[in-house]
């Protein structure tokens, strides 16, 4: 008896280390300098808890238990060593691995208990398997949208919110049902299809992007159904866990929807990707300028400063490593050369970080919006690449366009905006940018790569003349 | 048990300010990473599911738990390798070495 009591203080003992291991890691992550230190801790952390789980004195059966160990850890190195630009969609179907988990587990101890659960209990039972499957199926969604096996255009139709809404209610109901009576069991399966349903509906409409609010959000409803599921089985390090994890999205979430001008409801209920094209009035002509790579490469060897801009456009044409070469190109004439992030560049939350520094452009140079919209008057270029919606001056003048208001880079301040574009198609929400028709504005037109490469060879050609 | 729950919800709030205030300080250069980490750390629900698999109370129990440890543990192994590669690539400019 005294055995097992040592075993279970030890257990507790070892859950407790690790909660506190999985705060600091956070902490760490808090700047580059320490954030693998945080990894390293957050490793420990789990490491120890699931060491002292397997002392569990319950535990009777550890064949399953190392098989399904072993299978995880084999399905999880090759998810480990994607691409980094496969790194959103990674992450979605990381959110819906979490969630699965959550899921079963929630379903599992459901049958195990049934027919006497105590409402409180129940509730939170529900709330863990409503969020767990909706984020499951929804984050499945958005890792198909991401990797383009599913059309990434928003697909809409009327009565959609009331639908979506209907679904939730629905399951919300039978929520409630179960709670006031546990022992209609067959009705659980309907609140775990139905949230499943919900899930996928809730995507559907979500545009290319949208996807760092959603996948912000999804990280959010990952944490908080864990959370649940530490309560239903009374373990204060999920509760923890899952609580650090549901305010990180959180947090995320509301970064990304002010970022995109969204109130903060318009996030919770999932009512983004409703940004409706309404500018398709009539469609004049106006003229651009542009530009050839030589007559691009001669305007940025003349600058003092220049501030590059990138966008999603940058990661799809995987053009980093070009845009590296040019960087290192125009320090060495001695030009200062910054990048501008903003919050929602990319597909999700800091991924132009992560595709920049991949490239080995060193984070200091990578700044964010504030600080780069004040030295933008300041700049003699700025290098629009493959980004669009986050430069259009609209945003600042057009009360009547749909982005209006949401906070933008100032790219137009600068003496000349060069703009790295495909062609004149309009970005995702089909509006027009007013900022190709400005003066001082150059279009370079091209593919990412292909152009920056020409710029590079452009000034590394000058330079060994020089 | 009233009281476990009790109990429970203070420990839900206070980790979730902890988060708050910790998570706010996270340079906006590392979100990504936040998100893997974070990710890689919520799936410590593998303890419930290795106990669900390893009690064996029923089949379906065993079951679903050996189904979800196995989608747990990817994500702790993938969400720690890829975490700490993306950390990796983040140096500075300075002369000094990180």
């Amino acid at each position: 008896m005294t055995n097992t009591m040592g075993t279970e203080t030890l257990i507790e003992v070892a859950y407790l280390i690790a909660t506190a291991l999985f705060v600091l890691s956070l902490k760490w992550l808090s700047s580059p300098a320490t954030a693998r230190r945080g990894v390293f801790a957050g490793e420990a952390g789990m490491a120890l808890a699931i060491a002292g789980t397997l002392l569990h004195r319950g535990i009777v059966d550890y064949k399953w238990v190392a098989i399904a160990l072993v299978l995880g850890t084999i399905i999880g190195i090759p998810l480990g060593k994607v691409q980094m630009t496969a790194v959103p969609q990674r992450t979605a179907l990381s959110h819906a691995f979490g969630a699965l988990c959550v899921t079963l587990v929630g379903t599992a101890e459901f049958y195990l208990r049934a027919p006497d659960i105590a409402p409180f209990m129940m509730a939170v039972l529900s709330m863990e398997v409503i969020l767990g499957s909706l984020t499951f199926t929804g984050s499945l969604m958005a890792a198909g949208k991401l990797q383009e096996l599913l059309p990434q255009r928003p697909i809409t139709y009327k009565g959609q919110n009331f639908v979506n809404l209907a679904l939730l209610g629905l399951a919300i109901a039978i929520a409630i049902i179960l709670v006031i009576h546990p022992e209609h069991t067959k009705l659980f399966p309907a609140m775990i299809l139905i949230p499943l349903a919900f899930g996928v509906m809730m995507v559907i409409p979500i545009g290319g992007a949208d996807m760092p609010t959603v996948i912000s959000l999804l990280n959010s409803y990952a944490g908080l159904s864990a959370a649940a599921m530490g309560f239903v089985l009374n373990s204060k390090l999920l509760i923890i866990a899952g609580a650090l994890d549901g305010s990180s999205g959180f947090i995320l979430s509301v970064i990304m929807s002010k970022a995109m001008n969204r109130s903060f409801t318009n996030v919770l209920f999932g009512g983004f990707g409703q940004i409706q094209a309404s500018v398709a009035g009539a469609k004049e002509v106006r003229p651009v300028k542009s530009a050839t790579p030589e007559e691009a490469a001669g305007i940025l060897a003349a600058a003092n400063k220049v501030v590059i801009v990138p966008g999603y456009g940058m990661a799809v044409a995987q053009a980093q490593h070009k845009v590296r070469e040019m960087y290192d190109l125009l320090t060495k004439k001695g030009i200062e050369v910054t990048f501008g992030i903003h919050p929602v560049a990319g597909r999700m939350p800091g991924h132009m970080n992560v595709l920049l520094a991949e490239a080995d452009i060193p984070y200091d140079k990578l700044l964010e919006m504030d600080q780069v919209n004040s030295d933008l008057p300041q700049t003699d270029v700025a290098l629009v690449i493959g980004a669009n919606d986050v430069t259009n001056p609209a945003a600042r003048t057009d009360a009547g366009s749909p982005i209006y208001g949401m906070p933008i880079l100032d790219v137009d301040k600068a003496r000349t905006v060069m703009v790295i574009k495909r062609s004149m198609a309009a970005g995702f929400a089909g509006i027009d940018n007013p900022l190709y028709y400005l003066d001082n504005t150059l279009m370079l037109f091209g593919d990412a790569k292909n152009f920056v490469g020409s710029i590079v060879r452009e000034l590394s050609g000058g330079d060994s003349h020089g | 048990m009233k009281l476990d729950l009790i109990t429970s919800l203070y420990v839900f709030m206070l980790a979730a300010f902890i988060g708050f205030e910790v998570i706010r300080r996270v340079s906006p250069l590392l979100h990504t990473p936040l998100m893997s980490l974070t990710n890689a750390l919520d799936a410590i629900a593998v303890v419930g599911a290795i106990i669900l698999a390893g009690e064996h109370k029923s089949n379906l129990a065993a079951i679903l738990g050996t189904i979800a440890i196995v989608a747990a543990t990817s994500n702790i192994v993938g969400g720690f390798i890829i975490t700490d590669r993306m950390l990796k690539m983040f140096k500075s400019s300075g002369p000094k070495k990180p």
